[in-house]
C-alpha cells in the first residue's frame, strides 16, 4: 500500500475525455508506489504554478559516459531546504534503443514491464522522439541495477549529449512495399560501426542518423538527421495492368486526372491511348483499362512517391534501388530549422559491399564533423559556416547537379581555379567511361 | 581496486529479425500493394501472395506497465504476441488472420484504445516532455496532447481529411517535437531573468556567450561580481543560454504564451519537403486543457477539411489557395510578427507581382 495520494484537480481534468489519459496510468501506479504518489504531486505543482521543476546533474552507469538523463527536483521547503516530494526527488530517465522499425515481441515488453516495476517508476514512453525506449523515472542507486538487466536482455543503451545518438528506421522492408533498401540492415550496421561515440560522449555536438525507405520519409530523416539515408531508384517505375485496370475501374478518369496527373510535380504523366505510348527505354505506361494507358516519363519523375502512394500495386518503385544520402537536417537554433542537403544523389544498396561502402560514408562524414565543428554546432550549421564545396572536398565528394536547386546567382566569386576543375572533372569522366 | 562488482555493459546493437511477426519476416523486401480496408487498418499483399492486416490504435505514449501488459495480452490473442511501434507512438498488431480484425479492433476498443490514425487521418501528436520530465519547458507536452487528442478523438478514427495530417507540440521553442502539418509551440516572449550572484559558480560564461545566436550576451560586472547581461533589445527569447546557464530563468508563467504554425512537411510527396510557418501567437499557457490553442487547431483543421482537394496537404492545400487566402478563411490576423527577420528571410518575401485578391 503506498501513501495517500496528493490532491491533483488540474491533474484528474485530464482523466476525462476519450483519449488514453497518462494521468490515470499514473494513479495506477501509484497505489503500489510512493514514487509515483510524490511524482504526481510534484506535476500538479507545475500545472498550478505553470513551470517546470526538475535540474539536470551527473548520473551514469559503469563503463558509459552517456544515456542517462539525470532529473532532480527543484521544489524545495523554504525553511528546511529539503524536498517538498521527497519520494521523487529524482527522475532520472534510462534512454534505451529499440529494435530496427520498432517491432517487439511480448515476452520483450512484458520483461522491461517487470524490470521498471521492480527498479523504476512504471513509466515507460515507446517512444521518445528520438527514437529511444524512455525508462522514465528511477533513483541514482537503481539506475545502475535497471540498467544491468536491460543490458542483459540484449539491449544497449541510447545516446544523449553530445555523441552519436539513438537512430531510428522505418517499417520499410519488412512491411512496405515502397521500400528501397534494407533500412534495419543499414541501420543496424552503421549504430554497430558507432557505438563508442554513443556510448562515450567526444564530438562537437549531437550527431543522428535516420533511415526512410523512400521518399515518404516516415522516419522524418531529412529534417531530423545530420545524415538522412533515403531509399530511391533509378530504373523506370514498375507497373502492375491489372492492378491499374482495377484502380482505374474503381476511381474513373476524373480521380486520374485531378489526383494523379494533375498533381505530379514534374509533369511526368500523360493520360494516351496504349497504341501512342511512346516507344523509348526511358518510358513506361500502366494500363488503366483495354485502350488507354497512364504514361511516365521516367526521366522526368524525381521519385517524390506521390503517384505511387495513389495507385499503390499499379505503380512502384524500380528494380534498380538504393538511396539519396542529405546532411545537415536539424532543429537547432543558430541559424533556424535546416534541412539536409544531398551529398550523394544515389548510392548502390544492394550488396554486402554497398552496405560496407554506407558505413565508411558515414565514418568519414562523423570525422570531419569531429575535426571541424565549433562547440555546440550541428552539422548544417558547419555546412553553412563553411559552405558545401569545403565539406564535399573534406569528405572526398564531387559536385553535382542534383546537389542545388540552381546554381549559384551571386556574382561574388572567384573562378580563378576554373580550368584546372574543368580539366579534373573530364578528366574523371573519361575514365569513367 | 575501483568498483570491482561492477558489471562491464556488453555493447552491441541488435537485429530485429527475432522481433518481426513471422509473416512479415517471410515477406521481408517482398510486399507488393496494400489497401485500407477500414480506417485504422492497412492489408498488405506480398508477391508470394501472402496477406497480413495491420491494425493501429493510439497510446498515451507514456505508458504505466499495466498499460502495456494490457497492449501484450490483446497481441497475445489476436496478433500471434508481435507489435510494433510507429514514429507517433501508435501501436500496430500484425494479424495474419482476417478473421481476428474486427475481435482485435473490438477489444482494442473496449479497452479503451482507439483505433484509427491511418491514411487521411488526424494520427496522434509527436510529443515531447514538459513539465514531467524536460528541464526547460515553458509548458506541459503530455497534457496539451491529451486534450488536443480528446478534442480531435473523431478525427483519429476516420479518414475524413484530404490527406493525412501529422501535428506535433513542444515544449520550448528548441521544438524537439518537429516540423509538421500543425505545430503548436510555446515561445519564451521575455528576456532570461539573471541571478546574478549564482553566475560565476554556475555558468562557464565564454561558453554561454557563445551559445546565444544572436550575440545578446556580454560578460559583466554585477555588484562587483563577475556575471553576464543581455542586451534586451536583441534578445530573441530562444532560452539556448539557461542549461548551461541555469541562474539566466527564461521560464516564466505568466509571459511564456504558446503559437502555432502551419504547413511543415518531411514527406517529398509532390512538393518539396517543408518546414512549418508562424500562423498564431500569445495563446496563454493554460493548464489543463488549453482551451484557446484546441479552438485554433480546431478551427484551421475544419477550414483546410472543407476547402482543400483530395491528395492536398496543408502546405499544398496553402500553397494553392495562397497565404493572403489562408488569412481570410481561418479568420486569423496576420501581423507584422510572421514576417520573417532572420537569416535567409529574403527568400520568404515576395518578389513578384504575383498578389492575391
Ligand atoms: C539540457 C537541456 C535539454 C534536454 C534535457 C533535452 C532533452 C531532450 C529530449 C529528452 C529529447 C527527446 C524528446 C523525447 O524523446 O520526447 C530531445 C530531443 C531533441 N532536442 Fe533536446 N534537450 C535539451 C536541450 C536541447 C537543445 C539546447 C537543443 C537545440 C538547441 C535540443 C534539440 C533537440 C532536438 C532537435 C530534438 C529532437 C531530436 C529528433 O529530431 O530526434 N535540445 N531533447
Ligand atoms: S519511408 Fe517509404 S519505405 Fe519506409 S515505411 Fe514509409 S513509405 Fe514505406
Ligand atoms: S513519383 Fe514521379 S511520376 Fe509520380 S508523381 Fe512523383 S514525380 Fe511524378
Ligand atoms: S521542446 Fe524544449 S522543453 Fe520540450 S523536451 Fe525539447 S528541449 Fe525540453
Ligand atoms: S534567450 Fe536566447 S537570444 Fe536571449 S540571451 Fe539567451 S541565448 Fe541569447
Amino acid at each position: 500500500m503506498a501513501k495517500q495520494l496528493h490532491p491533483t484537480p488540474m491533474l484528474d481534468q485530464l482523466e476525462s475525455g476519450p483519449w488514453p489519459s497518462f494521468v490515470t496510468g499514473l494513479k495506477r501506479l501509484a497505489k503500489d508506489k510512493d514514487y509515483v504518489v510524490d511524482l504526481l504531486g510534484h506535476l500538479e505543482h507545475s500545472y498550478e504554478t505553470r513551470k517546470g521543476y526538475w535540474k539536470g546533474g551527473t548520473v551514469g552507469v559503469f563503463g558509459y559516459g552517456g544515456g542517462v538523463i539525470p532529473r532532480f527536483t527543484e521544489i524545495k521547503d523554504e525553511k528546511t531546504g529539503q524536498p517538498v516530494f521527497k519520494d521523487a526527488a529524482e527522475f532520472h530517465t534510462l534512454r534505451i534503443m529499440p529494435p530496427p522499425g520498432m517491432h517487439y515481441d511480448t515476452a520483450t515488453l512484458r520483461k522491461f514491464c517487470d524490470i521498471w516495476e521492480k527498479y523504476g517508476s512504471g513509466l515507460i514512453a515507446l517512444h521518445g522522439q528520438s527514437g529511444d525506449i524512455m525508462f522514465q523515472g528511477c533513483t541514482t542507486e537503481n539506475v545502475q541495477p535497471a540498467w544491468d538487466e536491460i543490458n542483459e536482455m540484449g539491449f544497449d543503451m541510447g545516446g544523449a549529449g553530445p555523441a552519436v545518438r539513438t537512430a531510428m528506421s522505418c517499417v520499410g522492408a519488412a512491411r512496405c512495399e515502397q521500400s528501397c533498401y534494407d533500412e534495419a540492415k543499414a541501420h543496424q550496421k552503421i549504430v554497430n560501426n558507432f557505438l563508442d561515440d554513443i556510448h562515450r560522449p567526444a564530438l562537437p555536438y549531437k550527431f543522428k542518423f535516420k533511415f526512410s525507405g523512400c521518399g515518404n520519409d516516415c522516419m522524418n530523416a531529412i529534417q531530423r538527421a545530420d545524415m538522412a539515408v533515403i531509399g530511391t531508384w533509378r530504373d523506370n517505375m514498375k507497373t502492375d495492368d491489372e492492378l491499374g485496370k482495377k484502380w482505374f475501374a474503381k476511381h474513373g478518369m476524373n480521380e486520374l486526372i485531378n489526383d494523379v496527373v494533375n498533381m505530379c510535380p514534374t509533369r511526368a504523366l500523360q493520360v494516351k491511348d496504349t497504341k501512342d505510348v511512346r516507344k523509348d527505354a526511358h518510358i513506361s505506361a500502366v494500363a488503366i483499362n483495354d485502350t488507354q494507358s497512364l504514361e511516365i516519363d521516367n526521366k522526368d519523375c524525381v521519385r517524390c512517391m506521390h503517384c505511387i502512394n495513389v495507385m499503390t500495386g499499379a505503380l512502384g518503385p524500380g528494380k534498380d534501388k538504393g538511396a539519396t544520402i542529405l546532411v545537415g537536417g536539424h532543429g537547432h537554433l543558430k541559424i533556424g530549422a535546416t534541412l539536409g542537403t544531398v551529398v550523394v544523389p544515389f548510392m548502390d544498396l544492394k550488396t554486402e559491399e554497398d552496405y560496407d561502402k554506407l558505413v565508411e560514408l558515414a565514418q568519414n562524414i562523423v570525422d570531419f564533423f569531429a575535426e571541424n565543428a565549433l562547440e555546440h554546432e550541428r552539422t548544417g550549421e558547419m555546412i553553412e559556416r563553411i559552405g558545401l564545396v569545403n565539406f564535399l572536398e573534406g569528405i572526398g565528394l564531387d559536385p553535382d547537379a542534383n546537389m542545388v536547386n540552381c546554381p549559384r546567382s551571386n556574382p561574388y566569386i572567384r573562378t580563378d581555379g576554373w580550368d584546372e576543375e574543368v580539366a579534373r572533372i573530364n578528366a574523371k569522366k573519361q575514365a569513367a567511361a | 581496486m575501483a568498483q570491482p562488482q561492477m558489471r562491464k555493459p556488453v555493447e552491441y546493437f541488435l537485429d530485429n529479425k527475432k522481433f518481426l511477426h513471422p509473416k512479415l519476416a517471410a515477406n521481408y523486401g517482398n510486399w507488393k500493394y496494400h489497401d485500407r480496408p477500414r480506417p485504422g487498418v492497412l492489408h498488405h499483399v506480398s508477391n508470394t501472395g501472402d496477406e497480413v492486416w495491420t491494425v493501429r490504435a493510439g497510446t498515451q505514449r507514456q505508458m504505466d506497465v499495466h498499460t502495456i501488459r494490457l497492449l501484450c495480452d490483446i497481441a497475445d490473442q489476436y496478433a500471434e504476441g508481435r507489435v510494433r511501434f510507429t514514429i507517433r507512438s501508435n501501436i500496430e498488431y500484425i494479424v495474419s488472420d482476417e478473421a481476428k480484425v474486427g475481435p482485435l479492433i473490438e477489444a482494442l476498443e473496449k479497452n479503451g484504445f482507439p483505433v484509427g490514425g491511418t491514411g487521411n487521418s488526424v494520427s496522434m501528436v509527436a510529443h515531447t516532455q514538459g513539465w514531467l520530465h524536460c528541464d526547460i519547458p515553458g509548458t506541459d507536452a503530455s497534457g496539451v496532447v491529451k486534450s488536443m487528442m480528446d478534442a480531435l478523438f473523431e478525427d483519429f478514427k476516420k479518414e475524413e481529411m484530404p490527406n493525412r495530417v501529422r501535428l506535433s507540440t513542444s515544449c520550448c521553442e528548441i521544438n524537439c517535437g518537429g516540423q509538421a502539418d500543425i505545430a503548436v509551440i510555446i515561445q519564451h516572449t521575455k528576456p532570461p531573468k539573471i541571478n546574478h550572484d549564482l553566475v560565476a559558480n554556475v555558468c562557464e560564461r565564454p561558453a554561454v556567450v557563445a551559445r546565444c545566436p544572436v550575440a545578446a550576451i556580454r560578460p559583466a560586472l554585477v555588484n562587483g561580481k563577475p556575471s553576464l547581461e543581455v542586451d534586451e533589445k536583441k534578445c530573441v527569447c530562444c532560452g539556448a543560454c539557461y542549461p548551461p546557464c541555469p541562474p539566466m530563468q527564461i521560464n516564466d508563467p505568466e509571459h511564456s504564451k504558446l503559437a502555432i504554425w502551419v504547413g511543415g512537411k518531411n514527406s517529398n510527396a509532390r512538393s518539396k519537403p517543408s518546414f512549418h510557418k508562424l500562423v498564431a501567437a500569445g495563446l496563454p499557457n493554460n493548464p489543463p486543457r488549453w482551451p484557446e490553442v484546441n479552438a485554433i487547431v480546431k478551427k484551421i483543421l475544419d477550414t483546410y477539411k472543407a476547402d482543400a482537394r483530395p491528395w492536398e496537404r496543408m502546405a499544398d492545400w496553402i500553397e494553392r489557395i495562397g497565404w493572403p487566402r489562408f488569412f481570410e478563411k481561418t479568420g486569423l490576423p496576420f501581423t507584422k510578427y510572421m514576417i520573417d527577420d532572420w537569416r535567409g528571410s529574403r527568400y520568404n518575401l515576395n518578389a513578384s507581382n504575383h498578389v492575391r485578391f
